[in-house]
């Protein structure tokens, strides 16, 4: 009697949980839906082209190196650069139309030679900033420092500007007493031999040779290589996004699951239930396990479909990523009746209940991954099932763990699992 | 033969508050008894004590003799239990609730369908078995409520207010389910605090108040309980403080168990009808009481709760 009577309970469920059309909808299309999205957003999407930063430069001083430096601002692939008056710039900014604005002051091509090689004042390049775009203001300094270095540079090693620079700062050195003796002849030698530089490359131009590459440049490049299981397999990041979606939806339906048992309560269902010979673990069996189905049947069809449109592959064992979908549906189904144990009414519930899985997916690492929060936070997160459920997904799938690795975390998943499922058999109000 | 059920001093408190404090009855193959009291007397704990839902803190239920142990005891197969409340899914149809109830009990295939049909046409729902319960009137809804009961053929059946909220044509219709079970020797404990159901279908009547029974007799012979089995009521006309000696010249009548006036009217209780009213109103005439009105009423189980203890059934 007991085995029918737990098939009778989950068949119920499955056909309640499919007529309803809210649910179906919560738990298949809406973490489709919202891990595409999140995916598109973070997966940085090797075939689509990155959103530009929108800067304006403002040339008041329409200098060579002024002119360097728009030219090479307008070339970085990074950069969406326009241009306009200081005040069109600043009313953009303000707006949010462009994340910063950088104004070239006028006499700023030949003040910056000057500090360039002697103790001159530094010239000012004004930057406009919106202040919710700090890491973007980062980026934009540090671009914009590559550039001025390679226009002022260009221009103090082979440019007019910085032929005439060099030559008045010469004669200006001339006279004794502009500074100790020693660093004045020092001087005096490296621009003398500045001179006879330009004087060579006036007498023998290479051909093709543009004035940035007579000056400065980036003594390096870099090479980046993306660390996946293995070389040639590219990272998805749909697979961390549909990852944390799929814990976090699964988790929802775990949540309609006990307000389900609430309601039950409510309308008497449970007296009926328990007026049957069945015992105690034998009912909640039947309701965990038609939660923990469900749950799985969303997690299923999410990943099915990441798998199928977004190209997730399981890099690493299929029985490790079976087996953590189904340690994270029974975890989800327990942390559910324990839910329906502790809630009093199904209204109170919800509200607090989805508060609660909201806080979990989110620590857990489902909306970003758990390595961007800072280590503390990184370490009370091991006490957050969500972060077991989608770490061992992303193992499975793009990290490529093998099984005996997944062991641990699923196990820790089955830990939670089980100490959801003893407090709610302890904490379950059998009487009314 | 021992009866079907035997409850024995039962005893529950919820916290600080006792819902039952002393419950004892017993109800034998093929009788209806009534559990009769008002709103929070303890009956439908009492219900849930003799369900094995609700774990009696003192006393024991018996089902044909054996003490009802634990979840899982099998003598529970014998009770079927039909829930005040309307325990039904409202998204499934109603065959598939059928289904779900009858196979918690182990019943399957060709038999749980064989029981789902009869149980859907003992309750006039054969036609419907297939729509939502959602789509059922209340009526409707109780009728599944008990079918839904019914389906594991239960030795003694549970009904905890049955007809609660639905219209007469129903409740017509479930007391005729009643009487067809009673007709095939079921027993039937029935809960209410609606005195003329239980004065229509119950053999005997268990009346409940505050977690005691005080009563527990035939309707016949909780009349018995009655200082008189009649009322006549006389409305008087005129200066109702005028004679203010009627209430004792009619108390001297013979067959007068009473007699009092309050607000204009003279109430009478009386041992017999017949043998009483004509003195009263011989006695009215002979005073010069002028009088609108002339009302004689049976004691009904409202009267008999009222003697017994001071308030009305709705008190």
């Amino acid at each position: 009697m007991g085995f029918q009577a737990w098939r009778a309970m989950v068949r119920k469920d499955l056909l309640l949980f499919f007529t309803d059309r809210r649910a179906v909808i919560m738990s298949f299309a809406a973490p489709i839906a919202i891990a595409s999205f999140f995916g598109f957003i973070f997966s940085g999407n090797q075939n689509t082209e990155k959103a530009r930063v929108p800067v304006r430069v403002v040339d008041q001083d329409s200098s060579v190196v002024s002119k360097a430096i728009v030219q090479g601002l307008a070339a970085d692939k990074t950069l969406e650069v326009s241009g306009g008056t200081v005040e069109e710039s600043r009313d953009a900014v303000r707006r949010g139309k462009t994340t910063v604005a950088v104004v070239v002051p006028a006499g700023f091509g030949d003040a910056a030679g000057r500090a360039f090689f002697g103790g001159a004042a530094k010239p000012q390049l004004q930057l406009l900033y919106d202040p919710s775009h700090a890491t973007e203001l980062a980026m934009v300094r540090g671009i914009l420092t590559e550039h001025v270095m390679q226009a002022v540079s260009a221009e103090m090693f082979g440019g007019d500007q910085g032929r005439r620079l060099s030559q008045q700062s010469l004669e200006e050195l001339k006279s004794p007493g502009a500074m100790p003796e020693g660093d004045r002849r020092a001087l005096v030698d490296m621009l003398g031999a500045v001179n006879r530089w330009y004087e060579r490359d006036k007498a023998s131009p290479v051909p093709g040779a543009s004035p940035a590459a007579r000056g400065l440049a980036m003594p390096y490049t870099t090479h980046e290589e993306a660390m996946t299981v293995r070389t040639g397999v590219p990272y998805n990041g749909f697979a961390h996004s549909f990852a944390g979606m799929g814990v976090q939806f699964l988790l929802f339906a775990c949540i309609d699951l006990a307000i389900g048992m609430l309601l039950e309560r409510q309308q008497g269902l449970w007296k009926r239930l328990r007026a049957a010979p069945l015992s105690r673990g034998l009912l909640l069996a039947g309701k965990g396990t038609s939660g923990a189905l469900i749950a799985l049947m969303s997690l299923g069809a999410t990943f099915a479909f990441g798998m199928a449109v977004f190209r997730i592959r399981i890099e690493g064992s299929v029985i490790a990523f079976l087996a953590v979908c189904v340690a994270t549906a029974v975890m989800a189904s327990s942390f559910g009746l324990l839910i329906a144990a502790l809630g009093k009414t199904p209204q109170a519930t919800r509200g607090v209940a989805i508060l609660a899985v909201l806080l979990m997916v989110m620590l857990g690492g489902a909306w970003v991954p758990a390595f961007v929060f800072p280590a503390w936070l990184q370490k009370v997160t091991l006490a957050i099932p969500a972060r077991w459920a989608v770490d061992g997904l992303d193992a499975t799938t793009w990290r490529g763990a093998s099984l005996p690795a997944t062991l641990p975390t699923i196990g820790v998943l089955l830990a939670f699992a089980s100490l959801f499922g003893t407090l709610a058999v302890a904490r379950f109000r059998w009487e009314e | 033969m021992p009866p079907v059920l035997d409850a024995r001093t039962l005893r529950k408190s919820f916290g600080a508050i006792p819902a039952v404090s002393d419950v004892s009855f017993t109800v034998d193959p093929g009788e209806l008894v009534g559990l009769l009291g008002p709103n929070g007397a303890g009956k439908s704990t009492t219900v849930g004590m003799i369900a094995g839902i609700v774990a009696p803190d003192a006393g024991e239920v018996r089902i044909n003799g054996q003490a009802l142990q634990g979840d899982t005891d099998p003598a529970k197969a014998a009770i079927g239990l039909v829930p005040q409340d309307l325990a039904l899914f409202d998204e499934l149809p109603a065959r598939e609730n059928l289904r779900f109830f009858g196979s918690l009990y182990g019943l399957a295939g060709a038999k749980l369908d064989a029981t789902i049909a009869s149980g859907l046409e003992f309750v006039g729902l054969a036609d419907r078995a297939r729509d939502k319960v959602k789509t059922f009137s209340g009526g409707m809804k109780r009728r599944l409520n008990l079918a839904a009961g019914l389906l594991h053929d239960p030795q003694l059946v549970l009904l905890d207010e049955p007809t609660v909220g639905i219209d007469p044509q129903s409740r017509n219709a479930i007391f005729d389910n009643l009487e067809a079970l009673r007709a095939r020797g079921k027993s039937i404990v029935y809960t209410t605090h609606y005195m003329e159901e239980a004065e229509r279908l119950c053999d005997r009547i268990v009346i409940v108040d505050h977690g005691k029974v005080i009563a527990n007799d035939t309707v016949r012979g909780l009349y018995g309980l009655l200082p008189a089995s009649r009322r006549l009521t006389v409305e008087l006309r005129g200066n109702k403080q005028a004679d203010s000696g009627l209430a004792e010249a009619t108390r001297a009548l013979p067959a007068v168990a009473s007699a009092e006036v309050a607000d204009g009217v003279l109430s009478v209780a009386l041992d017999d009808l017949a043998a009483g009213a004509p003195g009263v109103l011989s006695l009215l005439q002979q005073r010069g009481v002028a009088y609108d009105h002339v009302v004689s009423e049976r004691g009904d189980l409202e009267t008999v709760f009222l003697t017994l203890t001071g308030r009305t059934l709705r008190d």
